[in-house]
């Protein structure tokens, strides 16, 4: 077997025991940021695409999960899908607009609606301002067959959806769609002499990015019990950025790797306070001026060259 | 005096007057902006930092060397501003080959770099600072707090100065003609290196002279920065980046419009802006005043 | 095939190569300019003539060999610095800015020694842009364009000018008003490297002429031997 072969089944493996090992909500926490980064990342990997206002489909798919499991005592599974379709009609109406302009000004425009989202959410009734949904309360699942009060049981639910979520990123990058958007990505004016019209299909992976960073949202609010306006902040936007800078863009496995990184960090630096905010700046800039290709994509070129220098 | 539509006249000329002030921050900040994207392609998210670091300056300047308001007016942008050429020379210098988006994080990062060391020394509450000209006149139809009025004329002033200086200098067809052809500017034997340096060093001078005035205004507050540019982008994308006179026009009406809102809609004061900016993608997206470069 | 002897050139390129990232598009250019001359990169498209202008401007980034100017190696140097040897260069594309006028065009490049010309000079040079100081740049006409272009480079006091295809896409009348203000400017004592295409135009001002092909200098013809060489030149143009 192929080394990443046996990379992923060892890493499937180890997910499957890892609540044995090590706190099942920092782990879960972690799987729903490793989702979120692997969405955007989907844009930005293979789109090209910046989008540096995804907190808004994440945070707004929490207070959709919290209000219709919390206001509408409705099961989880209408909370996670209320949360996918909010986030990705609010994708469609944002990606409509924001592509219109390209690169930097794209950059901008995603983070000045994640800005307007953040502001109506401070003023609409349903989030509850500044202390936000709290106790959204853990429903069973399926009708009351799998209750997920139990943080180890909750665990395999939140692996089920991550897995399915990537499945869903892994089948978009390599059907023709994502051949596609990779074409458009690398050299748009051939692409749309070629007949592609090049803003649908930017649009359509903004707004499943979107849906998947909602997903992840969702899940979150599903794990915490909690959606607040830190969830559609601009910081939150930018940490999402960061995982899938430190992980690697366009892998599809750096994104879960910055992920974990990440809020391994925050756990750790919880007591510094602000001085996360500091680190995290460093290591953009750090990342920025020395290792672009975050830590799987520098790992993947030391492998490649070792392989040359062997053979 | 008589009401209009049921405001009175010294709220809603209150309001404009705050709506001028936003303005003339807004268009000061764009104006930066727009600037420094013209000759460098990188938009700098520090900016936000930089202007906060310009009103901390002044506060510092204040509270250990007693340095009053006006000679920190002058001190404080070149404090900041050569911290600004430290950044450009170490750092942004040696990524201008690559995709405009890095040069985007790099200046995010260093923003929250900046910030957090702030907010992790002075906390985020903000601090006062006096007003170097208090008081104010009775106009009659509203009461005009000298240093606010002071404010707008001021702001106005740097923005004709920065026109002027862009537009009919020798030193800003420079500018103009280097942001449209570095490589044959300097193949005329301008060293558009330093140019380049240069820029960058007083538009963030220029956002740390607007932090200064800011003080007596706002309370001085390591957030400050990042509350303000997120709206300054916005300004920016309606405004377009390819004129000056665009940039300051743009933020001064877009300060005007906000305080209006306020006055007869408030709930959306707060989002009025991005809403002209989704109604300015959806007609003109390269902005109102821009080219599409 | 070179200048008279005891005379150092003013310009002397050996063995000059230049890459375009991984494109190799120099490999050994060799040639020589006296003060005063005025000589002429001949070839067919893609020969590497414009590459080899901007080559000893600084312009390319990688670049090997010699190319010395008053007997001062710039090879290495940036642009900035080899403009204020005394180069002046005016590239194909003219590269007339818009968002400047034309007397803002025309006061753009710095002065990098003494002896150029005043701008009334140029403006009796050039009566028409005179007229449309105050007009944009780009608004003028192609030849009223090529025009600004050199005029602007003759107040810097650069000694050795770099004309690249001045008479390109312009129309016969313009094209001789072009020539009478290059033969003006050798009689003025600049020292000029043209690129050209037209070679009945190259012939009617060059002491001598270089043919360039694949990047390589691979022949020179001196004025006194063009009409024999006529048959020669042609094969080498592709005409």
């Amino acid at each position: 077997m192929k080394p990443s072969q046996i990379a992923l089944v060892v890493a499937l493996a180890a997910s499957l025991v890892a609540p044995f090992f090590a706190y099942p909500v920092f782990l879960m926490t972690a799987l729903c940021f490793a989702l979120f980064a692997g969405a955007f990342n989907l844009l930005l990997g293979y789109a090209g695409l910046m989008s540096f206002g995804h907190a808004m489909f994440f945070g707004m798919a929490a207070y959709f999960f919290g209000h219709v499991v919390k206001a509408w005592g409705l099961p989880p599974e209408l909370g996670l899908l209320a949360g996918v379709l909010g986030a990705a009609a609010l994708g469609l109406v944002t990606g409509a607009l924001a592509i219109r302009r390209q690169g930097i000004y794209f950059a901008m425009i995603t983070l000045a609606f994640a800005q307007m989202v953040y502001f109506l959410c401070v003023q609409m009734p349903f989030t509850h301002g500044e202390d936000g949904l709290q106790g959204i309360e853990r429903r069973a699942l399926l009708g009351g067959l799998i209750p997920i009060t139990d943080d180890r049981v909750l665990y395999y639910v939140v692996l089920a959806i991550f897995l399915f979520g990537y499945f869903c990123i892994y089948r978009f990058i390599h059907s023709p769609f994502g051949q596609v958007l990779k074409a458009i990505r690398d050299n748009e004016p051939r692409a749309v002499s070629l007949g592609y019209e090049a803003d649908r299909y930017k649009l359509l992976a903004f707004v499943l990015s979107a849906a998947l960073s909602g997903l992840a949202g969702a899940t979150k609010a599903m794990v915490l019990q909690f959606a607040t306006l830190t969830d559609v902040s601009a910081g939150q936007s930018g940490e999402v950025v960061l995982m899938a800078l430190v992980g690697g863009l366009g892998t599809i496995t750096g994104p879960i790797v910055g992920a974990f990184i990440i809020i391994t960090m925050q756990n750790y630096l919880a007591s510094f306070g602000e001085f996360v905010l500091v680190i995290q700046g460093a290591i953009f800039v750090v990342i920025v001026m020395a290792f672009r290709k975050g830590l799987v994509g520098e790992i993947a070129d030391w492998w490649k060259s070792r392989g040359k220098k062997a053979g | 005096m008589f009401d209009f539509l049921g405001i009175s006249p010294p709220a809603l000329f209150g309001q404009m007057l705050l709506g001028l002030i936003n303005g003339a921050f807004y268009a000061m900040l764009s104006l930066g902006l727009a600037v420094i994207f013209g000759l460098l392609n990188v938009i700098n998210f520090t900016h936000g930092a930089q202007y906060m670091m310009g009103a901390f300056a002044a506060w510092l300047l204040l509270g250990i060397f007693n340095v009053p308001f006006w000679a920190a007016l002058v001190l404080a942008p070149i404090i900041v501003g050569l911290i600004g050429v430290a950044i450009e020379r170490l750092m942004l210098k040696r990524i201008y080959h690559l995709d405009h988006l890095y040069g985007f994080l790099l200046t995010f990062g260093l923003s929250l770099v900046i910030e957090g060391m702030f907010r992790w020394q002075w906390g985020s509450s903000g601090a006062p600072y006096p007003s170097p000209i208090p008081g104010g006149y009775n106009l009659g139809f509203m009461f005009l707090p000298t240093y606010r009025g002071f404010v707008v004329v001021a702001a106005l002033v740097i923005c004709l100065v920065t026109w002027y200086a862009i537009e009919r200098t020798r030193l800003g067809a420079y500018l103009r003609a280097a942001t449209e052809n570095p490589t044959l500017v300097r193949a005329f034997g301008i060293n558009v290196p330093r140019l380049i340096t240069i820029t960058y060093g007083v538009g963030v001078g220029l956002a740390a002279l607007a932090g200064v005035l800011a003080a007596p205004i706002q309370q001085v507050s390591a957030l400050m920065g990042t509350n303000l540019v997120l709206v300054v982008f916005a300004v920016v994308v309606i405004g377009g980046m390819g004129s000056i006179m665009g940039s300051i026009v743009t933020g001064f009406g877009l300060g005007l419009i906000e305080g209006m809102t306020k006055v007869f809609y408030p709930p959306a004061s707060n989002t009025v802006i991005f809403v002209v900016m989704a109604l300015v993608l959806l007609v003109k997206p390269a902005g109102l005043f821009g080219q599409t470069k | 095939m070179s200048v008279p002897d005891m005379v150092e050139p003013l310009l002397k390129v050996a063995g000059l190569q230049a890459w375009y990232g991984e494109s190799h598009v120099l490999h050994g250019i060799d040639f020589e300019i006296g003060r005063g001359e005025l000589v002429t990169l001949l070839g067919r498209n893609g020969a590497g003539k414009t590459t080899t202008l901007r080559s000893i401007m600084g312009i390319v980034g990688k670049r090997t060999g010699s190319v010395k100017f008053e007997g001062r190696e710039t090879v290495g140097q940036q642009s900035n610095i080899i403009a204020r040897l005394g180069l002046a260069y005016c590239p194909e594309e003219r590269g007339i800015f818009s968002s400047l006028n034309v007397e803002e065009n025309l006061m753009l490049p710095p002065v990098v020694k003494p002896g150029g010309m005043s701008l009334e000079e140029i403006y009796k040079l050039f009566p028409n842009l005179l007229e449309r100081r105050r007009s944009q740049g780009t608004k003028l006409s192609g030849g009223e364009q090529q025009m600004l272009a050199i005029g602007r480079i003759l107040r810097t006091g650069a000694s050795l000018l770099l004309l690249d295809e001045p008479t390109e896409g312009l129309a016969p009348v313009i094209v001789q008003r072009i020539g009478d203000i290059i033969r003006t400017l050798k009689e003025r004592g600049f020292t000029i490297l043209l690129v050209e295409q037209n070679f009945h135009f190259a012939a009617t001002v060059a002491d001598r002429h270089y043919v360039v092909e694949d990047g390589r200098v691979i022949d020179m013809v001196g004025k006194a031997d063009v009409q024999q060489s006529l048959g020669k030149l042609q094969a080498y143009l592709g005409v």
